[in-house]
């Protein structure tokens, strides 16, 4: 009874350890898509967002859409290829890659030293950036001696609320709120005439309030997104690169902005 | 956990710049209130010279709406309401006046009910024989209703100053530089949130006690008749 048993476990045993070997093996075979493999197949396999407004969300008619969805038919439109979207969270949008379950991250993917060891970055496709924002009439400011006497509304203990504090003169007036919800209010009704926020979140803002829209008049940091894909995936690199470099060129990236952040390219991103 | 204050030390002048704006937010709030007060006290006492066969004026009911919306919605609404809202009617009020104001409207509200229930307690007769002797109706509300109204009411008006007081701490939600404001502001920089908040509560406490003698100090002088008789 006992050897029968002892018998039993020895073979699930063996048996567990052949699976987990084929799994190893399945997984190292996973062999990235270079663009050969891509053009042979007809389709293009891209991470997008679906939470994240407005670089990738769920429209009303259900299909995915923003400036990330629309990156990734250009590129597929230009490759004359298929695309195949691919709905991804912040958190597993690089093991998709690293899987070959996608081709591309087009999801608005900063780029930094971590990220950099394990997957390539193409060009800078999209703006992220922390600035100062104003109404539409609000003059540009080139310089942080220029926020001078300005009263600047923005939520107590974010990342804009340190850099900001640290870089604006002594006479600028910081207002801080409680949340983001309230530092927008405070910028609506127009109690404070700049606030200090994300691109994102004014874009939001601009979506909402198109007579008050805020308007960049000064940045204060910029992390723009990248399009990832594998490493030393060369070809398929310097091709998204170069249409990068046309969609720049021919005005495609700037028409995105406007649709999607309602306003202008920052200067690094624009041709 | 180790307690370490010596991280407040940088900030200092903050917590004074919030214990300065608290100060003065109360002291006017405190004096202005207490006067809008006795005002509405006045209007709405049946007895005086506004009231028509014991019932009040309309100027009377109107502050009696007043007293009503202040005491019956959340101070923190009045606050966003005056701040947030009325700039949609093209009033723009800056942040330190619609704290100072809502501060006012809201002490005045609830003092004048303070107040209305020490005059009620007044004796009619009283009330006719001051008429009887000769002071007018402005005269008679002075000196024979409103200050033997004050010193029976007048622990309660203290405790209502104080609660204003303390509850100024949520002008700092509109970005008043008070003195929670001062607080929260040093918490998200050193992230010592217990040492922030203990000193903040002490001198809120400090506050508080010393608000309560002066108060008491000040009583003393006013109604220094009652020292040596009933009271």
């Amino acid at each position: 009874m006992f050897a029968f048993a002892k018998n039993r476990f020895s073979r699930r045993v063996v048996l567990a350890l052949c699976c987990t070997v084929v799994a190893c093996l399945t997984a190292l075979s996973a062999q990235a898509s270079d663009l050969e493999t891509i053009e042979q197949r007809g389709t293009l396999r891209v991470a997008v967002p679906q939470d994240f407004p407005p670089f990738g969300s769920v429209g009303t008619d259900l299909q995915p859409q923003g400036y990330d969805i629309d990156m990734a038919h250009y590129l597929a439109d230009q490759m004359d290829v298929d695309l195949k979207l691919v709905t991804v969270t912040s958190a597993n949008r690089i093991p998709f890659l690293q899987t070959d379950k996608v081709d591309l991250v087009i999801s608005s993917l900063g780029k930094n030293p971590e990220r950099a060891a394990v997957i390539d970055f193409t060009e800078a496709y999209a703006p992220f950036f922390l600035g100062v924002f104003g109404t539409p009439e609000a003059d540009p400011i080139d310089e942080s001696a220029g926020l001078s006497g300005k009263t600047i509304g923005v939520t107590r203990g974010s990342v804009e609320d340190m850099e900001l504090s640290d870089l604006a003169p002594s006479d600028t007036t910081i207002q801080r709120f409680e949340d983001n919800a309230t530092t927008i209010s405070a910028f609506l009704s127009g109690q404070v005439s700049y606030i200090a926020t994300g691109n994102v979140v004014a874009a939001q803002i601009a979506e909402r309030n198109t007579e008050r829209a805020p308007t960049m008049v000064f940045q204060i940091k910029n992390s723009p997104c990248y399009i990832g894909l594998t490493q030393d995936n060369d070809a398929l690199k310097a091709r998204v690169d170069a249409l990068i470099e046309q969609a720049k060129q021919d005005g495609t990236l700037e028409s995105m902005s406007q649709k999607w952040f309602h306003t202008a390219l920052p200067d690094d991103l624009s041709s | 956990m180790t307690l370490d204050f010596s991280t407040l030390l940088p900030y200092t002048d903050v917590i004074l710049e919030g214990l300065v704006t608290t100060l003065w937010l109360t002291v006017v709030t405190t004096v202005v209130g207490i006067a809008l007060a006795v005002v509405v006290a006045y209007f709405r006492d049946s007895a005086s010279d506004t009231a028509r066969d014991g019932r009040p004026s309309l100027v009377g009911r109107l502050l009696g709406g007043y007293v009503e919306v202040i005491r019956n919605t959340p101070f923190i609404v009045q606050l966003f309401f005056l701040f947030f809202g009325l700039p949609a009617l093209g009033i723009s009020i800056s942040a330190p006046v619609a704290a100072l104001l809502a501060m006012i409207l809201n002490l005045g509200a609830y003092t004048a009910e303070i107040l209305r229930a020490g005059i009620d307690s007044t004796l009619k007769g009283q009330h006719e024989a001051a008429r009887a002797l000769g002071l007018s109706r402005l005269q008679s509300f002075r000196h024979v209703v409103l200050v033997p109204a004050f010193s029976r009411v007048y622990p309660s008006l203290i405790s209502q100053c104080i609660i204003v007081m303390l509850g100024s701490a949520v002008v700092s939600q509109i970005s008043v530089f008070d003195l929670t404001y001062a607080a929260n502001f040093i918490q998200s920089r050193n992230f010592r949130g217990f040492e922030v908040y203990l000193v903040a509560t002490a001198i809120y406490l400090l506050l508080a006690v010393g608000l309560r003698l002066l108060f008491e100090f000040v009583g003393r002088r006013l109604f220094a008749y009652r020292q040596g008789g009933s009271a």
